[in-house]
């Protein structure tokens, strides 16, 4: 069956619906994408310490991200490997060793099997550095961020992230030492939508006016000043859409919403002008000129394929998720920001964070309701098997943010890989 | 007991919470801003942080007054998707506790069912933690936080209206 018709020629670009709903779909990506791509774990600052862990659900599989007494950060597969129970069964914390409960077999930070209970009733030769916790064939990580790779045969994170790196060092040069910092508070929540959808949801920004005008009224009401598109745009500012290859693609956008690097807009309070000044002024000394306009006067959601989005808008959030049926997924979204910024600058990241994203924002739980409608909707796909993608096919040179070059370029590299 | 103590019983604040509850459940938004202080903070604190501060931690919601008047602005219009048409909610709340009486804190359990077409019922299960002050004879709200009880909002989704 073809998912995704692409036809430059003919302006086609067409994605299959069933793609977003059948079930054998949903389980055969789990093998083509998920256990082929790099997948994010996390970020290397949600570990403070040597003996530090998470455990969080990966590419389908339960895994325990931690630190090891070197202060290295490693991944295991949750799983004893006596009967298979979870290793680490609490969401966070700092362990010593890690036990099963079940029979007691226990682990020390770098995975090896430390004790077995009673180990003398097993025969001769049974060698406990054999049942070491298993690591994914393939974990690195590109500055802070850690992804696993199920494929031992995969090309390098570096390689893979390619071009996508450029975007993920934009948002890093925020910070004057160079360290950014997840801040702690997750949001996790389900969208009952396949996850392919939020892929093109978190940087599609044609729906940005439709869905979003209660955003855009507050910050107008707020005393956010809005430009008239210019003639042939839908929105206040300029922006692009770029094929990063690889799967990979951003949205690059002059800014017109408040940023807390550094933007200030009323919302933000009188009192937190002198310290977004501050930010600007050491960009500035630190990036020059057209380096700190660059980090501070465009936003940027990039796509790091599969399922990792870097939205740095309102504020930066990382956001990815992973796909529970071919209809439902679980979203676990984070904010990030300097390590180093100040207590005032941390709480106007966190508000103004708050404007936009999040279960209890001013627009996600509008993207998440227009992707459940849409989920709902795709129960008619066998009477209308097709999506139209294509915004901007026509036009020569640059893509703009509300057509969907950079939407295609997801869809392009989906269907190669689940193809194969 | 310091100056501010306010003399208040527990039946006197349960009145008060009920009423608040059944303008929220029927979406009489105005009438529910009246109820607050003009200074009024409204939370609901992420769930894996649920004893926070949402200066240096991320929330789910952590709004100022001035927000608050946005959020129910965008809840009255019939763009904010994810509530329009409008959910139907029901909260029961129980285990109304006077915590402290200078300034004046009250704990309460809640249930609060959330309805809409086309969705499963949704149990948003926790309780919520009061600033109250008096302003003349009445009480008014200086703070209401929602602290929910479920180790991520996983099949709860949004909190799209206000719990």
């Amino acid at each position: 069956m073809r998912l995704v018709v692409n036809e430059p020629q003919a302006f086609r670009f067409e994605v299959n619906r069933a793609a977003l709903v059948d079930p054998a779909i949903h389980e055969l990506e789990q093998r083509r994408i998920f256990d082929r791509c790099w997948i994010y774990v996390g970020h290397e600052s949600e570990l403070a310490a040597p003996g530090d862990f998470k455990t969080r659900a990966v590419a389908g599989r339960p895994v325990i991200f931690c630190r090891n007494n070197e202060n290295e950060a490693r991944v295991f597969l949750n799983t004893c490997r006596h009967r298979g129970s979870l290793v680490c069964r609490s969401r966070e914390g700092n362990a010593e060793r890690y036990t099963c409960f079940y029979h007691g077999w226990t682990y020390d930070r770098d995975g090896a099997l430390y004790a077995v209970p009673g180990q003398s009733a097993y025969p001769p030769g049974f060698d406990k550095t054999a049942f070491s916790l298993k690591a994914p064939p393939r974990v690195e990580s590109y500055r802070g961020f850690v992804f696993l790779n199920f494929d031992p045969n995969a090309v390098s994170l570096d390689e893979y992230l390619g071009n996508a790196k450029e975007y993920i060092d934009l948002v890093i040069d925020q910070s004057p030492s160079g360290e950014m910092q997840v801040i702690q508070g997750t949001q996790e929540y389900d969208i009952r939508a396949n996850w392919k959808l939020l892929v093109e949801n978190s940087f599609d920004d044609y729906h940005l006016l439709s869905t979003h005008s209660t955003w855009l009224d507050y910050l107008k009401s707020s005393g956010v000043e809005m430009k008239r598109p210019e003639k042939g745009e839908m929105l206040p500012a300029h922006g692009a859409g770029k094929d990063l290859g690889n799967g990979h693609a951003t949205t690059d956008n002059v800014n017109f919403r408040g940023r807390p690097v550094a933007r200030w807009i009323p919302i933000y309070g009188e009192a937190a002008k002198p310290e977004l000044e501050k930010i600007r002024a050491e960009l500035v000394a630190r990036l020059g000129e057209a380096r700190a306009a660059r980090v501070a006067d465009t936003n940027r959601n990039l796509i790091v394929f599969p399922n990792l989005v870097l939205a740095d808008g309102s504020s930066v959030t990382i956001r990815t998720f992973q796909p529970l049926a071919a209809d439902r997924m679980r979203v676990t979204a984070w904010a990030l920001g300097p390590k180093e910024e100040s207590a005032t600058a941390r709480a106007v990241r966190l508000d103004s964070f708050l404007t936009f994203y999040g279960p209890g924002g001013f627009a996600t739980p509008d993207d998440i309701a227009a992707l459940e409608s849409v989920q709902q909707g795709l129960a008619t796909y066998r009477e209308i098997p097709w999506s139209v993608m294509s915004r901007g096919m026509a036009k020569e040179g640059e893509q703009l943010n509300t057509d969907e070059l950079h939407l295609r370029a997801f869809w392009i590299q989906w269907d190669k890989l689940i193809s194969q | 007991m310091g100056q501010a103590h306010i003399a208040v019983t527990r039946q006197e604040i349960e009145d008060f919470l009920y009423e608040e509850a059944a303008l929220l459940d029927a979406w009489k938004l105005d009438e529910w801003l009246a109820l607050l202080t003009a200074d009024a903070y409204y939370r609901v604190p992420s769930n894996d942080r649920p004893e926070s501060d949402p200066g240096g931690t991320l929330f789910t919601i952590a709004d100022d007054i001035a927000r608050i008047r946005s959020r129910v602005a965008r809840l009255k219009d019939r763009n904010a998707h994810a509530e329009f048409p409008p959910s139907r909610t029901r909260r029961l709340i129980t285990n109304v506790r006077i915590t402290e009486h200078d300034p004046l804190r009250v704990e309460a359990n809640f249930v609060v069912y959330r309805y809409r077409s086309n969705d499963d019922a949704r149990q948003y299960v926790g309780r919520y933690r009061y600033l109250l002050r008096k302003e003349g004879a009445r009480l008014r709200i200086a703070g209401r936080e929602a602290i929910l009880d479920a180790m991520e909002l996983a099949s709860l989704g949004a909190v799209s209206f206000i719990l």
